[in-house]
């Protein structure tokens, strides 16, 4: 039995970053994430309990650690060596060792998984995204399973979740639907902002479609056009079926929002624009652009992790457009997450699963899924 | 004396033919045997004197007074001309309408007339560029009037000018330029470069609101408009024009017209070698040609589009008549004739055009891949009377790079056309009922096209109706040379070399197709029997 394991190796991590920047996912294979055997991981608690994985998928922010691109204001939210993997369906070990319920993990290490007792304001509030003591209380720093030394992750065939993480996975949920929860789960806090006005997603990406699925399952008051940007054509396809009201490549997208929005131009500024701009992106690029097609009093979302970014502020300031992050879930959204994957089968976005033995190869697909007309990549550990 | 049009069969002793590419040219091998060739007849000769000619038709009209006897002190003279989407290419200088413009405006003065406006009628195409207007109207023209207030561009979306003439039995709304209805006397200068211009089409085109023109320029009127430059009566565009016309002559203000023809002497050296045929070409032409087109496959693509749209053409005035607009326009189109009209013998199963660097749309711009479509479909494939050159349900093939590059000056509203139109149809009637009026109505396209230079925002969607007839007519459409998505998202095939298409149409047409050539760019009628 083995796991991946993410280690403090600077070099490598450099040696990751230089690969990562000329062939997305080359960090695999020059970094410091390794096969290791599995080993078994203390229990914080008696109230914790083992996991087994069966599918736990590749994110966008497991893909920037392995490249070396993920930013240094994670250092301290961290601890190391960690095996990643925080997209988990997986069995509830039973004493015996054998499996019991099926579960999807909620992976977001809060007060109550720590500990901490009083709980911080915002898990008071059931707001675990926003836990203030991700750092803190019995178990090393870690903002969530497969970021954190003590936990585990789900790229193994062992790992430990407190109860409150744990959320069953219906009967008539395969595994391949069920790895999508947490993904889901994202998109379903996004959409909760989405108010049925013109709305633009950046990005068709895992995260772009589960938000415009998210959207498109609950939403029935849509007053204005969902204008999704995709660069490939599996990608525009799945957007179009996802309900997507316009599906355009990035560079149509001005003129798509100045004629929905029947703007007019001062420059390369829209004048009107989207009341609302959710970047599953994070990049420079996208973040301009999403300035640029904003409605003066809009806002922006940023659901796609950003790193370091240049940014032109200008119009921001004098279009009094909002920049809003948007980081994870509640408990709630889980349940909703569930809803929206039967709503739209979205199983069927999982494209492709690896053993961990194959891991470069997995990562290598994820970190150019999209040119390959793949969507959601995962590794499966139901077979050993 | 000028060669008649001549209609070459192709054997295996016939040279490669000429075909434009956009901003270069190539030569292609048609097949033995079962191909011909339409050349355009000779230009005519030019008028000796034609300043006198212009003179003599203002002094002689046509069923009515001549025109200093229908100018007085106090009047309202509104002078229209024919704006920058002809000819083509742009004529040396003078250009014919200053020629005329400066003879009228001489009689006026000798009349005594001193409130005079000059308005180029544009319908809804761009406003020329003031260079444009220098060298259609000439400096002192425009140094006169424009400062003054009184040369200026027409605007159909200008409602407080607007005026609604009346309406037709058919309920078209005639809805022109209030300074022209209100005028004593409107003469308007044409210029007749092709047989569906001038007549009333001058006026309630030139000088229309999108209302009016929405009436004849639509899906419906153009697929069936069967003869766009043949017989009147096959053409539903005209039929609607022409009772527009009558709305106008019943109710409108008095017009003079005045229309002008000119010969196909279109270019000049170093390019005579594109009016030529090709088995008269000489050792300097074939030299010429091939340093040209060498040069230009490594020309950066905007410099070629510099060198071909500064091109000044020749071609010269071949007649001039002036009075009854129905009466003028009649003779008009008997000198159209003269110089484009020849006879051709049968349909074909695969016609090939072709594609130039320029059309009416896109002077000093960019031809975009729906004015390729407008090109092919909407003018070259027209030139016929009587029949199509090729057989319903054959093939048309077109040669041009068909990039996807527009000119966001001149025309804004295509960029939008190409990505969000024909991204979701090509089908002229169904962008009609889903799009047309969002474009039309669109305020940022409105204001462009009222204070830049830009097409009207509906203007892409009458490119393309322009080809309806050809669309439907035609069983595939190929573009050699064309840039593979851009030709597909047209609703086109690609292909790369001649040969490559003459196989894809063999799915159509089968494996021994009858091939029609069409020799541009001199411009011909095919009366086809």
């Amino acid at each position: 039995m083995s796991r991946l394991v993410f280690s403090r190796k600077p070099a490598r991590f450099a040696l990751a970053r230089v690969a990562g920047s000329i062939m997305p996912g080359a960090g695999a294979s020059f970094g410091p994430l390794a096969v290791e055997p599995d080993e078994l991981l203390p229990l914080p608690t008696p109230d914790w309990v083992r996991l087994r994985p069966r599918l736990a998928g590749i994110c966008g922010s497991d893909l920037a650690m392995i490249d070396g691109t993920a930013s240094a204001y994670f250092d301290p939210l961290v601890s190391y060596p960690f095996t990643p993997g925080h997209e988990v369906v997986a069995d509830v070990l039973n004493a015996d060792g054998s499996a019991g319920r099926r579960v999807a993990l909620v992976p977001v290490l809060s007060c109550v998984t720590r500990g901490i007792d009083p709980l911080c304001p915002a898990c008071a509030t059931g707001q675990i995204n926003l836990c203030e003591r991700v750092a803190f209380g019995h178990l090393e720093p870690g903002l969530q399973s497969g970021f954190c030394s003590d936990t585990g992750g789900g790229w193994s065939h062992e790992m430990i979740a407190h109860p409150s993480q744990l959320v069953d996975v219906p009967a008539d949920l395969s595994d391949e639907a069920a790895v999508l929860i947490e993904p889901t789960a994202c998109a379903a806090h996004a959409a909760a902002r989405y108010t049925g006005d013109e709305t633009v997603i950046l990005g068709a990406g895992t995260l772009g479609l589960l938000t415009l699925a998210a959207i498109t399952a609950r939403s029935t008051d849509r007053r204005g056009p969902i204008v999704v940007t995709a660069r490939y054509a599996e990608q525009k396809r799945l957007a179009k079926e996802l309900g997507a009201d316009v599906v355009c490549a990035s560079d149509e997208l001005p003129r798509w929002v100045r004629s929905a929005s029947k703007s007019l131009m001062v420059g390369d500024q829209l004048t009107c624009g989207a009341r609302h701009v959710i970047d599953c992106v994070g990049s420079t690029e996208s973040m301009q652009q999403a300035l640029q097609v904003v409605a003066p009093g809009g806002e922006v979302q940023l659901v796609g992790m950003p790193s370091n970014v240049s940014l032109e502020l200008t119009s921001l300031w004098h279009r009094e457009v909002a920049i809003r992050g948007c980081y994870a879930y509640s408990h709630a959204d889980f349940q909703t997450a569930i809803d929206i994957i039967r709503h739209h089968d979205l199983a069927r976005l999982l494209s492709a699963t690896y053993a961990l033995d194959d891991y470069t190869d997995a990562i290598a697909h994820a970190a150019s899924a999209g040119r390959r007309g793949a969507v959601k990549i995962a590794f499966d550990m139901r077979g050993k | 004396m000028p060669r008649p049009g001549f209609v070459l069969e192709v054997d295996r002793s016939t040279p490669p033919i000429l075909f434009w590419r956009g901003e270069n040219f190539s030569l292609e091998k048609l097949p033995a045997g079962r191909s011909r060739v339409i050349y355009p007849p000779e230009p005519l000769e030019a008028l000796s004197d034609i300043d006198g000619a212009i003179r003599n038709a203002l002094l002689n009209p046509i069923d009515q007074d001549p025109l200093a006897t229908q100018l007085f002190p106090g009047m309202k003279l509104t002078i229209a001309f024919d704006d920058v989407s002809l000819p083509l290419p742009k004529m040396t200088r003078p250009d014919v309408r200053q020629r005329v413009i400066e003879a009228v405006l001489d009689t006026a003065a000798a009349a005594g007339v001193d409130d005079v406006h000059i308005i180029a009628a544009l319908g809804l195409h761009r406003r020329m560029h003031e260079y444009e207007l220098r060298h259609a109207l000439g400096d002192r023209i425009y140094d006169a009037f424009h400062t003054r207030g009184m040369l200026y561009q027409h605007d159909a979306e200008d409602h407080d000018n607007l005026t609604v003439i009346g309406t037709t039995d058919e309920g078209e709304v005639l809805e022109i330029n209030k300074r022209a209805a209100d005028s004593d006397l409107v003469v308007y200068v044409n210029i007749n470069s092709v047989a569906m211009d001038g007549g009333w089409k001058s006026i309630t085109t030139g000088l229309a609101s999108y209302r009016c023109l929405s009436f004849h320029h639509n899906p419906e009127t153009l697929q069936n408009t069967k003869s766009l430059m043949g017989h009147r009566h096959q053409s539903a565009l005209h039929t609607s024009v022409w009772r527009l016309g009558k709305v106008l002559k019943d109710h409108g203000p008095k017009i003079f017209q005045i229309e002008t023809t000119l010969n196909t002497d279109m270019f000049p050296s170093p390019f005579e070698f594109i009016n030529k045929r090709e088995w008269e070409w000489t050792a300097k032409d074939r030299a010429t040609f091939l340093g040209t087109t060498k040069s230009l496959n490594r020309t950066p693509i905007k410099l070629a589009r510099k060198i071909f749209h500064g091109i000044e053409g020749p071609h010269q005035m071949t007649s001039v008549q002036a009075g009854e607009t129905e009466a003028v326009h009649k003779i008009t189109l008997e000198h159209v004739h003269r110089q484009q009209l020849m006879e051709v013998h049968g349909q074909t199963d695969i016609l090939t055009l072709g594609i130039p660097f320029v059309s009416p749309y896109n002077p000093d711009g960019v031809m975009n891949p729906i004015l390729v479509m407008c090109m092919g479909l909407g003018y070259l494939f027209n030139m016929y009377r009587n029949k199509p050159l090729v057989r319903e349900g054959g093939v048309v093939i077109m040669t041009h790079p068909c990039y996807r590059d527009f000119n966001p000056v001149h025309h804004p509203s295509y960029i939008d056309f190409f990505e969000q139109v024909l991204s979701d149809t090509t089908d002229p009637a169904e962008m009609s009922r889903k799009w047309e009026k969002q474009y039309a109505e669109d305020e940022w396209y409105r204001h462009l096209y009222r204070t830049g230079n830009a097409y009207h925002g509906v203007h892409p969607f009458y490119a393309w109706y322009w080809g309806a007839h050809g669309l439907q007519h035609a069983g595939k459409v190929i573009i050699v040379g064309g840039d593979p998505p851009t030709v597909r998202r047209l609703g086109f095939t690609p292909a790369s070399t001649m040969d490559d298409a003459f196989e894809i149409a063999s799915d159509v047409v089968g494996r021994s197709p009858t091939i029609t050539h069409l020799h541009v760019p001199a411009l011909l009628i095919a009366d086809v029997q």
